[in-house]
């Protein structure tokens, strides 16, 4: 028989092995899954390795498919960190992808354009996120609630500005024109789509790191996040701190949404988000909202997704796969949590 | 003398290096209620833990009416007639009373069992004085009721043996009465009851004997606690004497803070009713009253918390004018809260985080913005040393530190910033005697150097020996306010209940 007892401490070797060991489980239950559909496990998941990290062409794809999850794992790190529960950075990422798409086909020098997309991008994520953080501080709306259903009303906008005023006349389609080239990110390596917002995306985790941890604005989201009533005795006003962190959190929301137009897709179309704000929640869960963490969260979540593509093409195992592990990851890692507070323990002889 | 209901044998437990529990003994009668004293961290909790199942003893036994049972689940402890009730209480809040006491309880052909429920209730309640309304969530019972329930459901379930820990911490005075009457009532039916409590004035009006813990060791017994001194069963807690600390004769200067026709109306509670006092330079002003007198609002408006409708505060001279936390600190206000676990310190969070909270801002712990890390660090280190706060270091998770080290955190963070005036209620509720005469002498060393003291507090006896004026509330208002010569228990409690003071 087992049981679960509280621990009274937790070794710091342990909280590092914990989402390696949550993956490890992860690959393990999805193997099941892969045999059943005829294939190898070991060679399905060495094909997914070999095209997602094999060689520099795979790792430069999947640091491109990474970057937006790093801004939405960043963005979702920082708003449950202040126990701000945003479930809508995907909302977030469409607005900055319109506003940005909007700023980069006006002509301008390339540079101002990259600089007033970001500006857009995040402005128009940060005003989204606003919404139900809003709601909740004046008049106590659930922000779970409020910030998912979000998401849909920003997605159909979307369509309908495609479908509508940005509907391409002369093909038809429903897309927004292109913007300016000019305003194309700077690809940074000849022959691959690495682009500067990659590079952006991997800066900004340190400084996100380094506001959580050391400035004032950080101790004031960890404190509130932990206990708002102590924070409120404190004298800190949990209300302003609950509203920046959203506008922080709905900022890099929005940001993975400019690098996705300026970087990746050039234009606007229904499908310029594969659910990178929702893989934003596991990827901030997998990193144990440390911003630092969400780095290679994302890229394994990023390599999930480009391996399985390949894997699918490789050996017929259908590409969903990369959702059941996805959503496999987030449950693996939500389990291993409770052992950072609960140890098993074997108890002898049951009576 | 019968056969003991539950008999423990040379209990001993291990965590690690540490002996929480060692060779330890004890044994209740049926109709017998057994003190079991000791400071915090005496192993009494690890004690009652083993009893109920939660932790597997290293070495000993436990014996049910006689014979050896293992107990290794709460499961276990039911059936063997063991039933607890804990600090925290284990309630569905959102549940009525009826359907918590028939939660686990196995119906006929899966359906709930409501009329044998309302049945077992009202016998419980007509022989103990155990009233409960069944259809009432637990969310609109007070704490004394949800204790009550905790005591039914025990019942409920054929408890033999009761165990209370610390029952009383959460309860106002009327309510220990009713609550010693039930137990009283109890043990006369032949129930065991053990009752742990630091306050040993209870201990001796209730308990027929005590076991006392020191270290996890038994360090004694007492076998006639009404006739024992609370001074003699305190030296067989701590291993020494402990004497009270001897306020010296006041020379108390100007108003260091001042209340002049305090008002509140919109809040939940008590509202305050043109509140007026002064507290001087070097006094130590109590506030008593019972529970629910408007004590809490006027703590929250002091605090700076909640602004009053009307009236005008002073610090040191300066008007209040915004009521923030951030004002009335900047003021000289140092302000130690009720609740240590909830409004005072963030226990998932390092202990040095919570020792400069309040003043994260200023110029000693941050510049432009940026934190100092080094001087948070510097500054809960040296507190942690200037107070004897028993953890491993600053980094250590606050939650996980004892009442009175954490109650000790809460005073280094006020007292480092040399307050004018300092507010605190309930200094020292949980606390066993050690801290809270560690708590004590830090106030009367405030005290005689200038500081003025504002103690709300449930305490009289606490108060008696702190304070040297002592005012009741009543229903919002201040009724009286006496010098530390006229003030006794007596009349105190007189004007608590609202009898005098109208005149």
């Amino acid at each position: 028989m087992f049981r679960l007892e509280v621990r009274t401490s937790t070794p710091t070797w342990f909280n590092l092995a914990l989402p390696l060991v949550a993956i490890a489980a992860t690959l393990v239950l999805c193997s099941g899954l892969i045999a059943l559909a005829g294939a190898g496990v070991l060679e399905s998941y060495g094909v997914m390795f070999t095209a997602s990290l094999g060689d520099s062409y795979a790792i430069t794809e999947t640091l491109v498919r990474a970057a937006p999850m790093i801004f939405t794992g960043l963005a979702v790190a920082v708003a449950f960190r202040a126990k701000f529960w945003n479930i809508g950075a995907e909302g977030q990422l469409l607005a900055g992808a319109v506003a940005s798409c909007f700023v980069g086909a006006i002509p301008m020098p390339g540079a101002l354009a990259m600089l007033l997309m970001a500006l857009a991008g995040a402005a128009a994520g940060a005003a989204v996120a606003l919404v139900p953080a809003t709601l909740r501080v004046k008049f106590k709306v659930d922000d779970v609630v409020s910030s998912l259903l979000l998401n849909s009303v920003i997605y159909y906008a979307l369509m309908a500005l495609i479908e509508g005023p940005w509907k391409d006349s002369f093909s038809g389609y429903p897309i927004s024109p292109p913007i300016e080239d000019s305003a194309n990110f700077p690809v940074l390596i000849e022959g691959t789509r690495l682009h500067l917002g990659v590079i952006v995306a991997l800066i900004a985790a340190p400084l996100i790191w380094f506001l959580i941890a050391r400035t004032t604005l950080g101790f004031r989201i960890r404190v509130t996040g932990e206990n708002p009533e102590a924070a409120r005795y404190g004298g800190i006003h949990v209300e302003r701190v609950l509203l920046s962190t959203a506008l922080l959190s709905g900022a890099l929301a929005g940001l993975a949404g400019v690098g996705e137009v300026g970087g990746v897709h050039f234009q606007v179309m229904s499908d310029i988000s594969p659910g990178y704000g929702y893989s934003g929640i596991v990827v901030a869960m997998l990193a144990r909202l440390n911003p630092l963490g969400v780095v290679p969260a994302a890229i394994f979540l990023a390599a999930v997704m480009t391996g399985a593509e390949a894997m699918s093409r490789a050996t017929g195992v259908p590409a969903f796969l990369s959702d059941v592990i996805q959503g496999t990851a987030l449950l693996a890692m939500l389990v291993a949590l409770l052992f950072t507070a609960y140890r098993v323990r074997r108890v002898g002889a049951a009576t | 003398m019968p056969a003991p209901l539950i008999e423990m044998r040379g209990i001993t437990k291990s965590f690690g290096a540490v002996k929480a529990n060692e060779a330890v003994d004890l044994s209740v009668a049926p109709g017998e209620i057994l003190g079991l004293l000791g400071e915090n961290g005496a192993g009494k909790t690890t004690l009652m833990n083993v009893l109920f199942g939660a932790y597997a003893p290293d070495a000993g036994e436990i014996l049910v009416q006689g014979q050896p049972v293992r107990i290794t689940s709460s499961a276990d402890a039911l059936a063997a007639g063991i039933g607890m009730v804990h600090q925290h209480f284990h309630l569905a809040p959102r549940l009525t009373v009826l359907e918590n006491l028939l939660i686990g309880i196995p119906g006929k052909s899966g359906r709930i069992d409501r009329a044998g429920g309302l049945a077992r209730l009202a016998e419980i309640g007509r022989q103990h004085g155990l009233t409960l309304d069944p259809d009432l969530p637990v969310s609109a019972l007070s704490v004394g009721e949800q204790q009550r329930l905790e005591i039914v459901k025990a019942l409920f379930r054929g408890a033999r043996l009761l165990i209370l820990d610390e029952p009383t911490a959460v309860l106002a005075p009327s309510e220990v009465d009713g609550l010693f009457s039930a137990l009283r009532s109890m043990a006369a039916q032949g129930l065991g009851i053990i009752f742990i409590s630091h306050k040993l004035n209870e201990v001796r009006a209730l308990t027929h004997r005590c076991t006392v813990l020191r270290h996890g060791r038994v360090a004694g017994r007492v076998d006639d606690p009404a006739n024992t001194t609370s001074a003699a069963m305190a030296q067989l807690m701590c291993g020494h004497e402990i004497v009270p600390p001897a306020r010296g004769p006041s020379t108390p200067g100007a108003d260091v803070l001042t209340l002049d026709g305090i008002s509140t109306s919109k809040h939940a509670g008590t509202v305050l009713r043109d509140v007026s006092l002064a507290v001087r330079a070097g006094e130590i002003l109590g506030i008593a009253g019972v529970s629910g007198n408007g004590q809490r609002a006027l703590a929250e408006v002091i605090s700076g918390v909640r602004a009053p409708d009307a009236g005008r505060m002073t610090i040191a001279g300066q008007t209040v004018s915004r009521f923030s936390p951030r004002e009335v600190q900047a003021l000289g206000l140092g302000r130690i809260p009720e609740d240590r676990m909830t409004t005072g310190l963030v226990t998932n969070l390092p202990l040095a985080d919570s020792m400069v909270l309040p003043r994260i801002g200023t110029a000693a712990f941050s510049a432009k913005g940026l934190l100092k890390p080094d001087a948070i660090r510097a500054f809960a280190e040296e507190q942690i040393k200037a107070y004897d706060i028993r953890c491993p270091g600053p980094m250590t998770r606050a939650g996980a530190l004892s009442g009175g080290n954490l109650q000790k955190a809460l005073l280094a963070r006020e007292l480092a910033f040399d307050p004018k005036v300092l507010i605190v209620s309930q200094p020292t509720r949980g606390l066993d005697i050690g801290a809270a005469r560690f708590i004590h002498e830090k106030f009367l060393d405030m005290r005689a150097k200038g500081c003025g003291i504002i103690v709300i507090g449930e305490d009289l006896e606490e108060l008696l020996v702190l304070c040297d004026r002592i005012a009741v509330m009543y229903e919002g208002r201040i009724v009286d306010t006496l010098g530390s010569a006229e003030a006794t228990i007596a009349r105190l409690g007189l004007l608590m209940t609202g009898a005098e003071g109208h005149s």
